[in-house]
């Protein structure tokens, strides 16, 4: 192992891992709106929208990413619509993440008990107040370890952003290895990066995840 | 325009070459698989032992698999292993090890939820009712472990079928690489590659898509 190789390139791996995480979250963010819009959506059985989130869950659950971005970075520009790195990134990650946090979402909602969502009409609340004092709540206590077990895969998923000529975690490896033979230093700095990068959240998951346990709602076997 | 780009795919034996450049990868997903729920049996028993080692190993060996992205594992087992210990070992080697070697894990997991799920009081009952150790584990521990673990297992195995497409990055020549030969022939009809990574697309989905909906209804009848 050469250190002082590992050393010289730091700086590159940082560079790396910022793009890594800011297309990871942005691409995280908007699948968390997307996610529960949907998720809404086939919860109140909105007509007609109901079919199309359903064959949109559908569709991006049973393809892989890498296959989305080829065909939105390379196949839909010869279809006429061109779009940028970044924008393929984000919207191929939010096409993915979408669906899987809307099922995290809707096993969330489906386990708040139906006579909740009913004594909230009762008491007079409207829709909007039933999903943000009621629903949702209890809803998102039980679905979090759903949402962090995806933000998790999401953040794995964007290695293969690398496809896409963004400069990530992936792209700053293989341009390494590729023009400096030093292929043992570039693994190691790439494993680094990415323990670096996704150990928080996993700790931060387990956390989270115990306290809930303690609180009473998901999984109680295991207290 | 489209016209033209379409045609290309029935054209000679364009639309074989796709399918076998899919087959190569499903090959890899099954051996995958296949090795997953033989060895990922051994390792959720495993993680049901007392011994502390036993445990700590699974333990951090799972752990290891749920944060590295499958990407970054298949660029150590492909570019490093050969550097570390002089193992040249091809595309498709690297890609049934790395994929083994998660699937095992997350097969184990899922296993060790199954065994641990169920109530002690129904081990205790059969033993009451006068049931040898191996009658309990075939007609009551076995039934119900299967019947829990079955849709859990297909999710997973459409799960391995859609990462599988990560061989390409390196280099096995696999639907994607295919695809981009015969965009490469036709590289005057720039619609080609529109409908080229369009069926790519399709032919997954078409794999994944039946195993989920399998997957789905198994969940629904076991509730």
């Amino acid at each position: 192992m050469d250190w002082s190789f590992v050393l010289a390139h730091v700086q590159d791996f940082l560079a790396g891992a910022w793009v890594t995480l800011r297309f990871g979250l942005y691409g995280i963010g908007c699948s968390l709106v997307l996610g529960l819009v949907c998720c809404l959506v086939r919860f109140f059985r909105v007509p007609l929208l109901k079919s199309l989130v359903h064959v949109y869950i559908e569709v991006a659950r049973n393809t892989p990413l890498l296959i989305q971005l080829f065909f939105l970075y390379a196949g839909l520009p010869r279809a006429g619509i061109r779009l940028s790195a970044e924008a393929c990134a984000v919207i191929g990650l939010t096409f993915l993440g979408g669906a899987y946090m809307a099922e995290a979402f809707r096993s969330g909602l489906e386990s708040v008990d139906r006579f909740q969502r009913e004594a909230g009409e009762c008491l007079g609340l409207t829709w909007g107040q039933n999903v943000r004092y009621v629903l949702l709540p209890q809803a998102m206590a039980t679905a979090s370890p759903a949402l962090f077990a995806n933000i998790i895969f999401l953040l794995k998923e964007t290695s293969v952003f690398s496809v896409l000529a963004l400069m990530d975690l992936m792209n700053v490896a293989d341009t390494l290895r590729t023009s400096g033979g030093r292929t043992i230093e570039v693994l190691f700095l790439l494993v680094v990066a990415y323990v670096a990068l996704l150990l928080p959240v996993s700790l931060a998951a387990t956390f989270t995840e115990r306290r809930l346990k303690y609180a009473g709602f998901g999984d109680q076997r295991s207290v | 325009m489209q016209d033209s780009g379409i045609s290309v795919l029935f054209k000679g034996i364009n639309f074989q070459r796709l399918l076998l450049g899919l087959w190569v990868t499903l090959r890899i997903a099954l051996i995958t698989i296949g090795i997953s729920l033989a060895l990922g049996l051994l390792f959720g028993l495993l993680m049901t032992r007392k011994n502390r080692f036993v445990r700590g190993f699974c333990r951090a060996w799972l752990e290891i698999v749920r944060f590295m992205p499958q990407l970054v594992l298949l660029y150590l087992a492909y570019f490093g292993f050969s550097r570390l210990f002089g193992w040249n070992l091809e595309g498709e080697l690297s890609a049934v090890l790395v994929f083994s070697f998660w699937g095992i894990a997350e097969m184990g997991d899922l296993f060790r939820g199954a065994l641990t799920s169920i109530p002690t009081h129904q081990r205790e009952s059969a033993a009451a009712l006068g049931l040898t150790k191996r009658q309990i584990n075939r007609y009551v521990l076995l039934p119900q472990t299967v019947r829990r673990l079955l849709p859990q297992v297909i999710n997973l195995a459409t799960r391995m079928i859609k990462t599988t497409a990560l061989v390409k990055m390196i280099n096995v020549t696999e639907v994607l690489k295919v695809g981009q030969q015969i965009i490469g022939q036709h590289y005057r009809e720039p619609s080609v590659a529109f409908w080229i990574y369009a069926t790519v697309l399709l032919l997954y989905f078409m794999i994944c898509w039946p195993i989920s909906l399998l997957a789905a209804w198994m969940e629904k009848r076991s509730e």
